[in-house]
């Protein structure tokens, strides 16, 4: 198997606050193929951002990286100086944010904040910059560019600023990118656009992404493996078609059966009880065991690893062969 | 972006007729000019002769457009007390008020941008609290407390500085300077100060608070994602979006240091248009009185519109564009 693009091992992430240590990223582990989408869903407060801002080494204090390791291509970039890790933002790593309205500096026009971005990490000149800048523009779809380019955001629609966030994360051309939501602020209509657009710019340059989203639609129809995460840890990863079609965490199970289908007959859907526990609250053992229809002895115990099943990973321990409790679960 | 400077100046105009009725107003109701000029011993003759000669029988509009008129040309009469014309003791007094108000205005603005974007950029150093500690004293001090202190410490017990006066000035055509000699800058340093210092704490605090939020944004978020430098960051990114809502406020008191030196000029018994105001409140002067309420209105009006235009500058929204017409 060829050397993943980012490799994330065991990262924990914690805020250290009055209160306690709140363990928002508990031993997150997944690894992102070369030219692969990888798809990153859960709740709200699951830890997707967080390990997103982990990943790009832009997470606010009081929180910090207690543990694991993040390898890019091979190299390891989580504990890199600050100055080394900045220059890496944007040049090997990009990001692409939730709000096109509030991502793009409002007082300056579009065409200097790409040629700022392209002159940060490259050597071309300013009237190179900004030729680069008006190729990149046409690239994400944006029509008449050369004038276009002379325009303020306020001056674009929310799918062209995306458009150009999208423009200004590819300035350099990075091998990876995270993308934290990009189509939740836009119109039904256009969120298919941008993701077919993100899709379409990966594939066309090998760039890896991570998708981070909590629209099961957008994965199923744009990354290649998915990974779900409950309360700071992963539940399940596989590829995108087996955690659709056959979940195997019960979370996993929980979440598509929440999902209305409309080719379906009218099923009633399915919802999971209870909600998703604070940080400050995290059971023993499985994070989802109060809220789990199949729960027993050892989810109270034991925090489940991630194991091999048929394809794909998932931590829970019904899948655990050497479980003692195994003959409880048809009690 | 035309229209837009031009609604400007025709409120700045509204603002002016309006302070112009009330300096009118003054006249018919602070004293009867007629007596004031000519004493309590003048026949009934004389003061009916003065009355028509004032015009003071014509129709009230038809008064104030001559009071409007004469004094959109600079006409404002003649001071009851000094008998001189009212516009020529302005002018003598404008170049020590103009002075120390813009010194005053350029130090608040300039060092309390500093202090305020240092105390946001480092917000937990030492010298950031202290700095900060130090403004709050700034902003419950009043004026005139720190200009005594002030003397107090660098021209009573140090004497370092003079307590008062312009020092020696120097003439250019009819403006007096007193940037251009020794004494007129060192009786500067201390008025400035007291002046400027409110102003300046509050700018800082201003300053901070405002860039404290703007670094917060999203968009400063995405430009550390892209790995534009921190220097950058805050210089270029954050503090062009901190200065529009600083302009606005900042642009308002500036307008009041200028108009109301009156306590820092009292303190230091600078020679300027407070002190002016001071005694013509004092003695009833009318003409004096109400030209002065003209000119303090003019200050504000014309910084107000600087205010506006510096806005157009700074924030392209409010510009029209070449390729979406303003709305």
């Amino acid at each position: 198997m060829t050397q993943p693009v980012l490799s994330v091992q065991e990262l924990t992430v914690e805020f250290v606050t009055r209160r306690g240590t709140l363990r928002a990223l508990d031993k997150v582990s997944f690894d992102v193929a070369r030219g692969e989408v990888l798809g990153v869903v859960g709740e709200s407060g699951a830890g997707k951002s967080v390990t997103g801002s982990a990943i790009i080494g832009l997470i606010d204090p009081p929180g910090r990286i207690a543990g694991g390791k993040v390898v890019l291509s091979g190299e390891r970039v989580d504990n890199l100086p600050p100055e080394e890790m900045r220059r890496l933002r944007g040049k090997r790593i990009g990001m692409i944010f939730q709000d096109p309205l509030t991502s793009l500096n409002p007082l300056y026009r579009v065409g200097e904040q790409l040629v700022e971005t392209i002159q940060t990490h490259t050597d071309l000149n300013a009237a190179d910059a900004r030729k680069r800048a008006i190729a990149l523009l046409d690239e994400v779809g944006i029509p008449a560019p050369d004038r276009r380019i002379d325009g303020y955001p306020h001056e674009f629609s929310g799918g062209m600023r995306q458009r150009v966030v999208i423009a200004l994360a590819l300035c350099a051309e990075p091998e990876f990118i995270i993308a934290d939501e990009p189509t939740t602020a836009l119109d039904v209509s256009v969120q298919a656009q941008i993701i077919t657009l993100i899709k379409r710019l990966c594939k066309e340059r090998g760039t890896s992404v991570m998708l981070v989203t909590h629209d099961m639609g957008v994965i199923a129809e744009t990354a290649d493996r998915v990974a779900v995460m409950y309360a700071g840890r992963v539940a399940e990863v596989g590829p995108v078609r087996d955690v659709i079609k056959e979940p195997l965490h019960p979370y996993t199970q929980g979440l598509m059966g929440a999902i209305p289908s409309i080719t379906g007959e009218a099923e009633r859907l399915v919802q999971i009880p209870g909600s998703m526990p604070r940080l400050s609250s995290i059971p023993k053992g499985c994070a989802f065991n109060p809220r789990c229809s199949k729960v027993f002895a050892r989810c109270h115990v034991e925090r489940p690893e991630l194991i091999d099943v048929g394809g794909h990973q998932v931590a829970c321990h019904l899948y655990d062969q050497a479980s003692a409790g195994k003959t409880e679960i048809a009690a | 972006m035309l229209a837009y400077i031009l609604r400007s100046l025709m409120q700045g105009l509204v603002v002016m007729i309006a302070v112009a009725f009330i300096a009118f107003s003054m006249f018919r109701f602070v004293g009867d000019p007629v007596v004031n000029m000519l004493g309590q011993e003048a026949t009934l003759q004389d003061r009916a002769e003065l009355t028509e000669r004032l015009g003071l029988n014509d129709p009230v509009p038809l008064q104030f457009a001559r009071f409007v008129a004469d004094a959109a040309q600079g006409d404002f009469g003649i001071s009851y007390r000094q008998g001189r014309k009212v516009s020529s003791l302005i002018l003598e007094r404008l170049p020590a008020t103009v002075e120390l108000a813009v010194l005053s205005a350029i130090f608040a603005f300039v060092v309390g941008i500093a202090f305020g974007v240092y105390a946001a950029i480092r917000r937990d150093g030492w010298i950031a609290n202290l700095v900060m500690s130090i403004s709050l004293i700034g902003v419950s001090l009043p004026t005139f407390l720190i200009g005594i202190g002030l003397i107090y410490i660098f021209a009573v017990e140090l004497r370092w500085l003079p307590s008062f006066g312009r020092g020696d000035t120097v003439k250019i055509g009819w403006w007096t300077t007193g940037l251009l000699t020794v004494s007129g800058l060192k009786s500067l340093v201390l008025p400035v100060l007291t002046l400027g210092f409110l102003q300046l704490t509050l700018i800082m605090r201003l300053v901070r608070s405002e860039m404290l939020e703007v670094m917060r944004a999203d968009f400063i978020r995405f430009a550390r994602a892209r790995g534009i430098p921190e220097r950058k960051i805050e210089f270029r990114h954050a503090l062009r979006n901190t200065m529009i809502p600083v302009i606005t406020i900042a642009g308002v008191q500036l307008g009041g240091v200028i108009a109301f030196a009156i306590v820092t000029e009292t303190v230091f018994q600078w020679p300027g248009l407070g002190a002016l105001f001071v005694n013509a409140v004092q003695f009833v002067d009318v003409p004096v009185m109400s030209a002065y309420l003209l000119f303090v209105a003019f200050v504000f009006v014309l910084t107000s519109l600087l205010v506006d235009i510096v806005y157009v500058a700074l924030d392209p929204r409010l510009r029209g564009s070449a390729l979406v017409p303003a709305k």
